[in-house]
């Protein structure tokens, strides 16, 4: 049975061969660090700047501990708090949804609400989750010079079960709306990084250009599978974004066209940033800039194209090319990436790629965009665009809003289905509301195409944590079913605004108090882009990234609650009356206990038997007058002369310490 | 009873303080009432100089960042609006488009806010709310249709929580140049503030469209602001108004790919509002002037910071003469002058015994100070706001009306454009120090009355005038309640002299509860009051009523009332009573009415202390003075005669109708007063939801009705 043999030999030599390959290759895998850059044209004359750094290392048990670009850090953090996935943001300004976009990835992604927004996903028992988030706010405090550390109050924090993403359980979310950004955060930041901002892209990073943006958001993301007892280990995934939209200095603008209107701004990396990309962060696997044009753009310039009567065959071209009649790149691109394009979201995008690999000290790299003509177009939008307002007016209560209202393109949304009527939009909202905003959540009404529903025909389902007070916030989370050819929908909630100990407020109370952001989602649509040829992929974690399918994600502007303050000077007025008050008590107390009346008058009648003078004759006919008695002479009952001594002198000590008083009043006051 | 007490036990020294104030009413009230009047005319020397309280103002630290460049984009604004103006038929659609597409080329977010005037209606029960935003929307008609226009600038790293509001209102069927520069001002603020890095709040600029009024499209504006309004009127007016709304129709504008749309475009929650307002000049002076607005509803005033800020930057920042409301026939009437005088003179002697009693201050100063202090008083008590701002204070926000008028006429071109750079800088500095707030305005008095535009009274001084005119009515009313019972006690010891001694124990309980009965017809003239009060409701309903017939059936229904309530409820008791008509029930009376009287100043006086304080200057001494005819007729005595005329004065003065004739003529002149005017004047008053008119409906009024029983009672 030779043949026979030698055919097993064949295959368990194929088999090993295989699984040698396979643990070299596993022992090859190594820690990989990206870094990315990808610039967009704004249909507002302004510039989305997004940077993508990512850090991979492999899990422990392969690879041991001991690593050479992976932050120590965040691998410290990983494993001290069992932390599975964990994402936390900076921001300071606000997104344009209408204006610069809310479907694709960037957007859905990277707008985040202002101030700190920290959630994370902890692989511990359920009793611990609590304290490991405690010590994970504390920790990330330490780490970026923010004040995280106030997460830490239960009151700050909830634990979303399904709405804001799904299939997350162990999970924190919080946010602090009122933390100013600023580059002690980004310090830290950029220290996780392998060159820091010394070298590579992160060099752009010069401080002042990025912080006069009109958006700025930093962002960190941890994915860990160190812990996961099955499946895929892929270690420690640390996604470090930067979003920042700029303005390029408006120089060129005094064309103007015959239809009126002038040139979008034309930029350049270093007029947007002031410095240039001087080479690739050596410690890079992979070191990139991409370009992209949205699928509007794409689709004006093909209008453009075909207006001046190009062939059909030069249309295809263009579609390849790079350079065409409506604006011109200063750096040949070493690739173009074609989306592809699919239902609902208008034509293909394009994405230019250029490898700074190629550029060093002598000749950096510095891309030029220039404008040809004038051409507008609109990003890519949300189905429904949510804006939430507070409603009502007085301190004692009111009422929170959130509006949908289609955006312009959902039309194309479903356009196939739209004359269905069981067609319906899903919507996902998430809202936490402080606990001394006492939301009543059985006053939740919606409406829908500005009429009443009832809330059994449109909300599918709906979880509600209750607040309690100093303990927890509420949570409210819910998911909406809508005809698809809505109007418009809104929903209401009403609340009573809650009182505060005084040392609960916080420094500032007189601004109000923040209702965070509410999460709008639209789990029916995903924002993700299909790039055409997959073999790029592998060295683009920024592009596998984009493809990631993810539900389409919008977050609500934060609400300002004016809360009724006590006058912060009231403390020392309520000391000061009760201790008048305490003072007039004691003292009547005593001197009713102390008191021997029948001792006192024992020795008011000898005195008075001495001493009647004038002056005490007068004192006893005003204290008669004050009896509304007639004048009687003192000496005919002992008794009344004597209380009119008593009262004429207390009289008399009343008129000396009111003038004192008064003096005092005068002359120091 | 205190009598069958030992008399060895003593009152406690409280106790024997209010018997002996109460033994003393009568010298008490005529100190008490005088010092009263005397504190409020001494007001003006009290004030005292304004100051910025808030730290985190600073106004005009910043120089004014307000280029020739935004003045001559706002002139040319102004140009064309003005051209529009005359141009087109339809120009209250062409006016708003046009500021829309202005807005748009600044780069800044736009929409259209269309709303129906609501009509002013009597609602006798939301006297303190605002009507329900659900059942206002009722079958209006197309015509009646206004179109606010309004503008948002997000602050570029601002985080949306608070905006800062601009309101500049215009008559979009016929602009006059006033008004055009008024949106100029604006314009050429906003077009600055897009540019600007240094926002931290947004900004909203609302183009108000008074077709119907100012106020209405501002109160229509916040109220759409505040309830989750859809914008467009979509279902509303949907066919039947289908020409007016096609006008409309989104007209995008590729230039940004936004469009202007209806969608309702909102900020956060507002934290000060200005509108701007300009006037053609009106009198001889020699600088630019701003007038000052601030009173809104009920005597609501916005945080003084605000005046401060306001105040300040026009006088040092651009040179304006600042001014506030004053009632000017004051300025040249003879007894301010010489109670001036006195002060000053008073002053002078003060300095010479101390020179560092910084009292008094210098005539012009003290008149100035009294015409102000009048009017503050007067708009504050009338309760209505005087101008859009007042919508402000409804939600909470602090508002004024700038009102600038220049010093030559608005037509000379050449001074146009400083004008519009002198009052865009003076708004650009508002904003700016309202912007660098971090809290809202709390840190200054919102109780206060200006006695120049940087002069005030506060709460604390203006308090002291109140008290002492309401102090002595609680003591009248006990020393009064005291001698009917004394006068009671010795008329019936006469009586009962000869009878046994038992009879006195229910004859004390019976008199100790006679003051029921008087505290029963007090109640029933108070109710009387109401009805009074939700008269004018049932009025209103006749169609084609002149104001003069309104105001006579008014007063022709009241009396019916009256007489109505006198025979059902007052006559059983009243005929008990006939038969022995005691001289100490018009004692009674008269103490229940003052104390009733007392309660209601005082309820006044928390909600519109301006009001009470007038309602007091009035009142108290028509209450005080208050006695029977038959009683000064039976005494015969210069003292009695001189106490009747006084009566029959004060009882006249006190009608409010008089009242109100009497204080338009002394400050207007007699010529021009019709007594329809009042019928208007009152309109105005429940239109605005004032609580001055339940005051004179439910309060003086009944006092003033007692009064008069008291005049005419027979004893």
């Amino acid at each position: 049975m030779r043949p026979s043999m030698a055919l097993l030999r064949s295959i368990i030599l194929f088999f090993l061969i295989c699984f040698a390959s396979d643990s070299i290759g596993k022992e090859e895998q190594e820690e990989e660090f990206s870094e990315e850059l990808l610039l967009r044209p704004l249909p507002d004359r302004k510039v989305l700047a997004y940077f993508h750094f990512e850090s991979r290392v492999p899990p422990t048990d392969t690879y041991g501990r001991h690593h050479h670009l992976f932050p120590k850090a965040i691998y410290q953090l990983v494993h001290k708090f069992r932390v599975r996935e964990m994402e936390m943001s900076f921001t300071q300004g606000r997104w344009n949804y209408e204006r610069w976009g809310g479907y694709d990835p960037i957007s859905s992604s990277n707008a985040k609400p202002p101030g700190v927004e920290l959630w994370a996903v902890f692989d511990v028992p359920q009793h611990q989750i609590d304290a490991s988030w405690k010590n994970l706010t504390h920790t990330l405090s330490g780490l970026f010079c923010a004040s995280i550390n106030f997460l830490e109050s239960s009151t700050t924090y909830s634990s979303p079960d399904w709405g804001f993403q799904p299939s997350l359980g162990n999970s924190r979310y919080g946010t602090l709306p009122r933390e100013a950004v600023c580059t002690e955060n980004l310090t830290p930041w950029l220290k996780l990084l392998p060159c820091r901002d010394k070298a590579g892209l992160s060099a752009l990073m010069d401080r002042p250009s990025i912080y006069r943006g009109f958006y700025h958001s930093q962002r960190l993301r941890l994915t860990s599978a160190e812990f996961d007892s099955v499946g895929m280990n892929s270690g420690i995934v640390l996604e470090q974004t930067l979003t920042v939209v700029l303005q390029p200095s408006t120089l060129g603008t005094g064309t103007m066209y015959s239809s009126g209107s002038s040139l979008q701004p034309s930029w350049s990396i270093s007029s947007l940033f002031g410095r240039k990309v001087s080479g690739k962060c050596v410690l890079a696997k992979s070191s990139n800039v991409y370009v992209q044009l949205e699928s509007g753009l794409v689709s004006e310039l093909k209008n453009l194209w075909k207006e001046n009567e190009r062939s059909e065959a030069d249309i295809l071209a263009f579609e390849g090319s790079w350079a065409n009649s409506g604006f011109e790149l200063s750096v040949v691109p070493d690739k173009v990436i074609k989306e592809a394009s699919s239902l609902g979201k208008g034509g293909p995008s394009f994405l230019y790629e250029f490898l700074i690999k190629n550029y060093n000290d002598s000749k950096p790299f510095d891309l030029g965009f220039t404008w040809k003509f004038p051409i507008y177009w609109s990003c890519l939008q949300a189905p429904l665009h949510a804006s939430r307002f507070l409603m009502g007016s007085g301190n004692e209560r009111g009422a929170i809003a959130i509006s949908l209202k289609p955006s312009q393109q959902s039309g194309d949304f479903y356009s196939v289905d739209i004359n269905e009527d069981n067609c319906r939009l899903r919507v996902d909202v998430f809202q936490v509301v402080p606990w001394y905003v006492k939301v009543y959540y059985h006053t939740l009404r919606v409406f829908v195409n500005e009429q009443l529903q009832s809330l059994a025909d449109v909300v599918e389902r709906m979880h509600v944590s209750p607040s309690e007070d100093k303990v927890s916030p509420g949570l409210m989370e819910m998911v909406l079913k809508l005809p698809c050819g809505v109007k418009s929908a809104a929903l209401t909630i009403e609340f009573d605004k809650g009182f505060l100990h005084i040392d609960e407020y916080p420094p500032d109370a007189n601004q109000g108090f923040d209702i965070p952001s509410a999460v709008v989602s639209f789990p029916d649509f995903q924002s993700s882009m299909h790039f055409l040829g997959d073999n790029f992929l592998n060295n683009s974690p920024m592009l596998s990234k984009l493809q990631e399918r993810s539900p389409v994600l919008s977050y609500t502007e934060v609400l300002l609650v004016p809360l009724t303050t006590p006058d912060f000077s009231m403390p020392y007025n309520v000391i000061t009356i009760t201790c008048t008050v305490f003072a007039l008590y004691f003292g009547s107390l005593l001197n009713a206990l102390r008191r021997r009346v029948g001792e006192e008058e024992r020795r008011l009648k000898s005195k008075a038997a001495k001493k009647t003078g004038r002056l005490h004759l007068l004192l006893s006919k005003l204290s008669a007058k004050l009896r509304g008695r007639p004048w009687e002479p003192p000496q005919s009952p002992p008794s009344s002369s004597s209380s009119s001594l008593v009262s004429s002198k207390l009289i008399l000590k009343v008129i000396l310490v009111a003038g004192i008083a008064a003096g005092w009043q005068y002359y120091f006051g | 009873m205190a009598e069958s007490e030992p008399p060895r036990k003593k009152p406690r020294p409280i106790v024997r303080i209010f018997v002996f104030l109460i033994s003393h009413s009568l010298l008490v009230s005529v100190i008490c009432c005088t010092a009263g009047v005397l504190a409020l005319l001494l007001l003006p020397v009290l004030a005292k100089n304004t100051y910025i309280s808030e730290n985190a103002l600073v106004p005009g630290s910043a120089s004014p960042m307000l280029s020739s460049h935004d003045v001559s984009g706002a002139d040319s604004f102004v140009k064309e609006i003005i051209s529009s103006n005359t141009k087109h038929t339809n120009a209250g659609i062409e006016i708003p488009r046009l500021i829309a597409h202005y807005i748009l080329d600044l780069g800044a977010e736009v929409s259209y806010h269309k709303f129906h005037p609501e009509l002013k209606k009597f609602h006798p029960l939301h006297f303190f709310s605002s009507p329900d935003p659900g059942i206002i929307h009722e079958n209006y008609s197309c015509s009646l249709l206004g179109v606010n226009t309004v503008g948002i600038i997000r602050a570029p790293r601002g985080d949306g929580k608070e905006a800062i509001v601009l309101v500049t209102p215009y008559n979009s069927t016929k602009i006059d140049l006033g008004e055009a520069l008024s949106l100029g001002i604006a314009y050429s603020i906003f077009s600055l503030l897009t540019r600007v890095t240094w926002l931290a709040k947004d900004i909203i600029w609302l183009a108000a469209d008074s077709r119907y009024g100012e106020h209405t499209s501002v109160a229509s504006w916040l109220r759409d602001y505040h309830t989750p309004f859809f914008g467009g009127m979509g279902k509303l007016n949907g066919e039947t108004c289908h020409e007016s709304s096609t006008l409309f129709e989104s007209k995008t504008r590729p230039s940004m790919g936004t469009e202007i749309s209806d969608v309702f475009r909102r900020a956060g929650t507002m934290a000060a509002a200005l509108v701007i307002n300009v006037a053609d000049r009106n009198e001889e002076v020699d600088k630019d002037t701003l007038s000052i607005y601030a009173e809104a509803s009920n005597g609501q005033m916005p945080n003084l910071d605000l005046i401060n800020v306001v105040n300040y930057l026009a006088v040092h920042g651009q040179g304006l003469l600042v001014k506030v409301e004053k009632v000017w026939s004051l300025l040249d009437s003879k007894w301010v002058k010489t109670l001036g005088e006195l002060f000053e003179s008073l002053g002078k002697v003060a300095r010479s015994l101390n020179p560092q009693w910084k009292f008094g201050i210098s005539v012009a100063e003290y008149i100035e100070g009294t015409a102000t202090l009048a009017s503050s008083l007067y708009y504050q008590a009338l309760g209505v706001p005087t101008g859009p701002h007042g919508a402000f204070r409804n939600y909470q926000v602090d508002a004024i009306t700038l009102q600038i008028s220049p010093k030559v006429s608005l037509n000379n071109k050449v001074r146009q454009n400083e004008f519009l750079q002198r009052g865009g800088r003076l708004v650009e500095g508002v904003i700016r120090s309202v912007n660098n707030l971090l809290e809202k305005f709390h840190q200054s008095f919102f109780l206060y009355l200006l006695t120049s535009p940087s002069k005030f009274v506060s709460v604390g001084v203006y308090m002291i005038a109140f008290a002492l005119l309401v102090a002595p009515l609680p003591l009248v009313a006990a020393s009064l309640y005291s001698d009917a019972n004394k006068l009671d006690f010795t008329l019936e010891k006469d009586k009962h002299t000869s009878c046994t001694a038992s009879v006195d124990e229910p004859g004390i309980t019976f008199r100790s509860w006679k003051w029921l009965h008087a505290a029963k017809t007090v109640l029933i003239v108070h109710l009387w009051g109401v009805v009074v009060t939700l008269l004018p409701y049932f009025i209103c309903q006749i169609p084609n009523c002149t104001p003069t017939t309104s105001i006579f059936l008014w007063v022709l229904l009241s009396v019916f009332s009256l007489l109505i309530l006198h025979f059902t409820l007052g006559s059983p008791f009243s005929i008990v009573n006939v038969s022995q008509t005691r001289k100490e029930d018009w004692l009674l009376l008269k103490s229940v009415m003052i104390s009733a009287s007392f309660i209601g100043l005082c309820l006044m006086s928390v909600i519109n202390f301006a009001t009470a304080e007038i309602g007091a200057l009035l009142i108290v001494p028509m209450c005080l003075m208050a006695t029977p005819l038959k009683l000064e007729i039976k005494a015969r005595t210069l003292r009695a005669f001189t106490r009747a005329a006084c009566n029959m004065i004060l009882l006249f003065n006190g009608f409010p109708l008089a009242a109100f004739v009497v204080i338009k003529g002394t400050f207007g002149g007699f010529g021009s007063i019709s007594v329809g005017d009042f019928w208007n004047w009152v309109e105005s008053l429940w239109a605005w939801n004032s609580a001055t008119y339940l005051y004179i409906c439910m309060i003086h009024l009944p006092c003033w009705s007692l009064c008069v029983h008291i005049l005419l009672h027979s004893c």
